[in-house]
């Protein structure tokens, strides 16, 4: 399966599973999924059957409350079944709404509160360099998350150590949970400030598989950074970049209709 | 008298040399952290995030997921309150093996005043499901804890304190256990429960109070997280007063702790000391008296408890 399929299978089961819990995250879910179909189609070295397997590159969601996206990848990349997904959010469910590592294969850190991701990407870079090991990290934040300082921290603390072995891939949908970035406490210029960290900086089209390929598989001498543009709700006209999306619950005619836009009316 | 960090950095050194999966971190705190000696020796293993805690403690986490076992220090206030969350999430939620070491805790920083004072930390920590709290009392039971905590498949605080402390007069055990206490001297009146450098001052009130006649029971409570329950129960259940004493707040710290139990298990008569109160300005000697936690001013806490 290429990532371009795996991208509308993931957006139609993510409708579904939404659907079914009765929450989630859709907005963010949808603007992170061609980003995640690339990464693990394409780019991560990982073994579904031995998850914690020493040389696996290591991945982040930092933005943990697009866990549904998250979950539905692992599953179609073979670290559980699919059918697990309709366990999501029920009572005793490994599922969480916000991925845990101790309870979910293939989750490396949990996440949640915003501006944990990073930091703990940069510890697994350090830690790959102390040992002596060839194995990437690749890190995904949302971007409103910038506004939490710890990403600050760790992105000095990055570019000090000329992390060539880290990449972070920023969701820049515009929009955080009440408005849009820019209104709320601006991140523009972005590419400047992680310039002025010691990073590379990459901007590229968050949804165009090619780019992203080309962008996320090139070798980097400091840390880079890829300013992945995208659009919250991605996918499904009537959900595309509006704050209420953020974690608005479809009703089943909209899902019908989501389905049917994605192609994966089934 | 022996200030524990320096036990606390032979013991990694030496633990370093013998396991290369061992590394430290730390926030700009090479020197009061009293990590001098292993940056010397093992350079490529030190990783100094500068003035960062919650950089640092995240970067624990992702140190412990590359396979390594982190040491991070810092001064505990801030390790502990600049990083509660990334030590909730990163650390204990995760289930990550990282020692966090909470350098030069309760009141050591004296006249620095009440920012620089850790008081808060046991009780703020103690809540954090899943991590094992420890606070050695003097230089044998901190190298046993820090050597427990290199091998514990799990995440650690250790509180390591700064204000000298002797060697107690007992042979407990080299290897630690968390969950156990060690009971010091035994006596029918009352129990003293102290932990970390409360410890041997607890001893020295139970001298003062057995000269009047007033036989107690000390106990080494070094396992706040989790604790040893029994040893509580019978102590309650034995002696009528038990006096806890400790350089942190009680609520929710070892008072609290003690109390939960013996609430449930054993209702008996209880004192509680410590910190209750930010520090007004004093050196640690001043705040100890101030704070009624010297060796006369238990024992005056204890006659009143029985009278």
């Amino acid at each position: 399966m290429d990532s371009r399929e795996r991208a509308r299978l993931t957006r139609g089961q993510v409708l579904r599973t939404i659907s079914g819990a009765g929450l989630g995250h859709v907005g963010g879910d949808f603007s992170v999924t061609d980003i995640l179909a690339v990464l693990f189609t394409d780019v991560l070295r990982f073994d579904p059957a031995n998850p914690n397997w020493p040389e696996r590159d290591r991945f982040v969601l930092s933005k943990g409350h697009a866990a549904v996206s998250l979950y539905t990848t692992l599953a179609m990349s073979g670290y559980f079944e699919l059918e697990e997904l309709d366990s999501f959010a029920a009572e005793q469910s490994m599922l969480n709404g916000h991925p845990a590592r101790a309870k979910v294969p293939g989750v490396e850190t949990s996440t949640g509160p915003l501006g944990h991701g990073l930091p703990v990407g940069v510890g697994m870079a350090v830690g790959a360099r102390i040992r002596g090991e060839q194995w990437k990290t690749f890190v995904v934040t949302g971007d409103g998350e910038l506004q939490e300082g710890s990403n600050w921290e760790a992105a000095m603390f990055a570019g000090h150590r000329e992390l060539g072995n880290l990449t972070l891939i920023v969701d820049r949908n515009r929009l955080q949970q009440g408005a849009r970035t820019e209104e709320t406490n601006a991140l523009d210029p972005l590419d400047e400030k992680f310039d002025a960290f010691g990073w590379e900086v990459k901007q590229i089209d968050g949804h165009d598989h090619d780019e992203l390929r080309s962008a996320l598989m090139g070798t980097h001498a400091k840390p880079l950074v890829i300013i992945a543009n995208t659009t919250k709700g991605r996918g499904v006209s009537f959900m595309e970049d509006l704050a209420v999306w953020h974690h608005k619950v479809p009703s089943q005619e909209q899902v019908d209709q989501g389905l049917e836009e994605i192609g994966t009316h089934s | 008298m022996t200030d524990c960090r320096q036990p606390f950095a032979d013991t990694l050194i030496e633990l370093a040399r013998a396991d290369p999966r061992i590394v430290a971190v730390c926030n700009d705190s090479v020197g009061s952290s009293n990590l001098g000696a292993f940056q010397q020796e093992f350079p490529d293993r030190l990783v100094n995030v500068g003035i960062a805690e919650q950089n640092m403690v995240g970067v624990g986490a992702g140190l412990a997921n590359a396979g390594l076992v982190p040491f991070v220090c810092g001064a505990s206030p801030f390790i502990t309150g600049r990083a509660l969350e990334q030590v909730k999430v990163d650390v204990a939620y995760n289930r990550s093996h990282v020692v966090l070491c909470g350098m030069s805790p309760g009141f050591a920083y004296g006249e620095l005043g009440a920012t620089h004072h850790s008081i808060e930390d046991l009780a703020w920590l103690r809540a954090i499901d899943g991590l094992d709290v420890v606070v050695p009392a003097d230089a044998r039971q901190t190298s046993a804890a820090v050597r427990w905590a290199a091998a514990h498949d799990g995440p650690v605080f250790l509180r390591i304190s700064r204000s000298p402390v002797p060697e107690l007069p007992t042979d407990h055990p080299t290897k630690f256990h968390p969950g156990t206490s060690q009971v010091l001297r035994t006596g029918a009146a009352a129990t003293i429960i102290g932990t970390g450098t409360m410890v041997w001052r607890a001893l020295e009130a139970a001298e003062i109070l057995a000269d009047e006649g007033i036989e107690t029971t000390v106990v080494n409570m070094a396992s706040i997280a989790p604790l040893d329950e029994a040893t509580i129960v019978r102590a309650a259940q034995e002696t009528p007063l038990l006096v806890t004493v400790e350089e942190s707040v009680p609520r929710g710290g070892l008072g609290g702790a003690v109390a939960e139990v013996t609430a449930h298990h054993a209702p008996v008569r209880m004192r509680m000391l410590g910190t209750d109160t930010f520090a007004p300005t004093g050196s640690v000697e001043q705040l100890t008296r101030h704070f009624g936690l010297d060796a006369e001013s238990i024992a005056t806490t204890v006659r009143a408890g029985l009278a």
